[in-house]
């Protein structure tokens, strides 16, 4: 069997099993019944520089996109939420919750994960660098979301504060507490980018 | 809770045209669920705890977003984000308390998607109701968090009406106090609404926050110039300074006449579904100076009436000190 078709039944049956997991019946039967409209569609996601072709259910958010059917699991699902940043990914230069945008919102938008961060001949981003330099991460499920926030931050305000950086990276959690380390991360990639 | 990776199934609209998303939204109506940002929305479906048959996402429609000059003040689209509103130069240079209050919405990121129409449009931010309870807002009869063991230190001091639950929007005091007025509109037309009667409380509808009924759409908020360049104070108190909502926040304006206080508007959030408007206060302290005295003499009248619940006392002393430093500042 055709491997792209395989992995579209499995991603149906993970969804027919998150359905059937709610605790409501009533819940489940509405959305059984609401079988008609939610065909994946074909789309072509502007990821990373890269046109990439992907099947997409109306409803599937971006970070389910990335991870289940790109592969692009540098991308992590904390909360699942909105409540952790651990998802953090750049559309349009913007940082947003992966797991709170909708796939086919972002069809006409340049996304950029974590993947995309470095340059294309490998070299680490400044932001990655610096964090590596001070040792920011600790157990470093924070620290893909924590360098998106921090390359949208540099990119629009080259020179922060401490301040602003706090500010810029607050939607971020991280269960270690290492903040201290990434804002001294930050500051040390905007003294060299600038 | 049980805790899901997926979305529901839902079919999705994404019309650019608002008549197109009028459409749509009527001939849905109850199947039909508009979406801003999504922040509110995506929470309630991925729990399973509401459900709808499709998504009406209006994000794509340019003409409901931006701020601009009017008349008699300024207008801001429905679907502007939190971030473009916390940062607008026209917003930020005479309507400030609304920039202030926009800009300590949850986290840096929600800010970046979420729409100042979803934010005053957002439900109750009760445990309970959010797990899908079948509780007196949810359509059932009887109040989870008003009984002595329930969960209700977030919840509501006054108009209580068998819920008990306090407005979750930080935005909505704002609008209150700047006497703004809301644009709905429908396939029959447009309506204009003083921010004060978009708000509803459990006493008049205990299954909806706003007036706004299947088939309204939101298209923008215009805020008169009457109280352009005031006076103002905004402050919100939370656990956490990002993602927590308010425990209690106050959003004034004054106007001030040789130091004398000619007129102003005081609003109280999150201490009921609506926002509270403490006009009694604002008739107290007309004409006296913004000192620590006026403030210490209007104390006691900014909290009459309070009911507290079983953990949520701490509110009161909370809401006068606000109340004070808003005068007083
Ligand atoms: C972790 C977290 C923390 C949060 N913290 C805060 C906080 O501190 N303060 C605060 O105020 N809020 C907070 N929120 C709530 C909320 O998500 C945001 O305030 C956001 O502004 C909602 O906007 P949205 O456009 O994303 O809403 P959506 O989810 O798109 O919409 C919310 C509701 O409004 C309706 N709606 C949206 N747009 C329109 C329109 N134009 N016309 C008619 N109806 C419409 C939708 O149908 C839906 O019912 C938080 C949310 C999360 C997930
Ligand atoms: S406070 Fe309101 S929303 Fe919460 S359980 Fe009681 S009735 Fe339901
Ligand atoms: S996984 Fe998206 S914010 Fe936590
Ligand atoms: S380094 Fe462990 S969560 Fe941030």
């Amino acid at each position: 069997m055709n491997s792209k078709l395989t992995r579209r039944r499995f991603i149906k049956g993970v969804i027919f099993s998150g359905a059937a997991a709610t605790t409501g019946a009533g819940v489940y039967l509405a959305n059984a019944q609401n079988g008609a409209g939610t065909a994946e569609r074909l789309i072509n996601l502007n990821i990373n520089g890269r046109t990439r072709p992907v099947d997409v259910m109306p409803s599937e958010t971006l970070a389910y996109t990335l991870r289940y059917k790109l592969d692009l699991t540098g991308t992590k699902i904390g909360c699942n939420r909105g409540e952790c940043g651990a998802c953090t990914v750049l559309v349009d230069g913007v940082a947003n919750y992966a797991c709170s945008v909708l796939t086919h919102n972002v069809k006409d938008k340049a996304v950029v994960s974590i993947e995309g961060i470095k340059s294309v001949d490998g070299t680490l981003h400044a932001v990655q660098q610096a964090f590596i330099d001070e040792n920011s991460p600790q157990c470093g499920f924070c620290t893909p979301g924590q360098v998106m926030s921090a390359v949208a931050l540099l990119n629009s305000n080259p020179r922060p504060t401490r301040e602003e950086v706090r500010a810029g990276l607050s939607g971020n959690l991280c269960r270690c507490g290492a903040y201290e380390h990434y804002i001294n991360g930050v500051l040390r990639a905007s003294r060299q980018i600038a | 809770m049980p805790s899901h990776d997926v979305m529901p199934n839902m079919e999705l609209y994404q019309p650019v045209q608002v008549e197109d998303a009028l459409a749509i939204a009527d001939r849905l109506a109850e199947r039909g669920w508009l979406v801003g940002g999504g922040q509110d929305t995506y929470g309630w479906l991925k729990d399973r705890a509401k459900s709808a048959d499709a998504l009406i996402d209006l994000s794509a429609i340019e003409s409901l977003r931006g701020v601009r000059e009017t008349a008699d003040g300024i207008e801001i689209g429905a679907l502007t984000t939190l971030s473009e509103v916390a940062t607008s130069d026209l917003i930020r240079s005479s309507y400030s308390l609304l920039a202030d209050a926009a800009g300590v919405v949850a986290s840096p990121q929600i800010r970046n998607i979420g729409t100042l129409g979803g934010n005053v449009s957002q439900d109750v931010r009760c445990w309970y109701y959010r797990r899908g309870l079948s509780c007196y807002r949810a359509g059932g009869n009887l109040c989870y968090a008003d009984t002595p063991q329930g969960m209700n230190r977030e919840h509501a001091l006054f108009d209580q009406s068998r819920c008990v639950a306090a407005g979750a929007s930080d935005t909505a005091p704002a609008l209150v106090a700047l006497d703004a007025s809301m644009v709905v509109q429908n396939l029959n037309g447009e309506r204009v609404i003083a921010a004060r009667d978009f708000f509803v409380g459990p006493a008049n509808d205990i299954e909806n926050t706003t007036v706004l009924r299947p088939g309204d759409i939101l298209t923008s908020v215009r805020i008169p110039s009457a109280w352009a360049n005031a006076e103002f104070y905004w402050e919100k108190v939370a656990d956490r300074n990002v993602w927590d909502f308010s425990l209690v926040n106050v959003a004034a304006a004054f106007k001030t006449i040789d130091g004398q206080i000619e007129d102003s508007r005081i609003v109280v959030g999150a201490v009921q579904t609506t926002p509270r408007r403490l006009t009694e206060v604002e008739n107290a302290i007309r004409g006296s100076r913004r000192t620590a005295d006026t403030a210490e003499a209007v104390k006691e009248l900014s909290t009459t009436g309070a009911r507290t619940l079983a953990h949520n006392g701490f509110k009161v002393p909370l809401m006068q000190n606000l109340v004070k430093r808003a005068i007083s500042s």
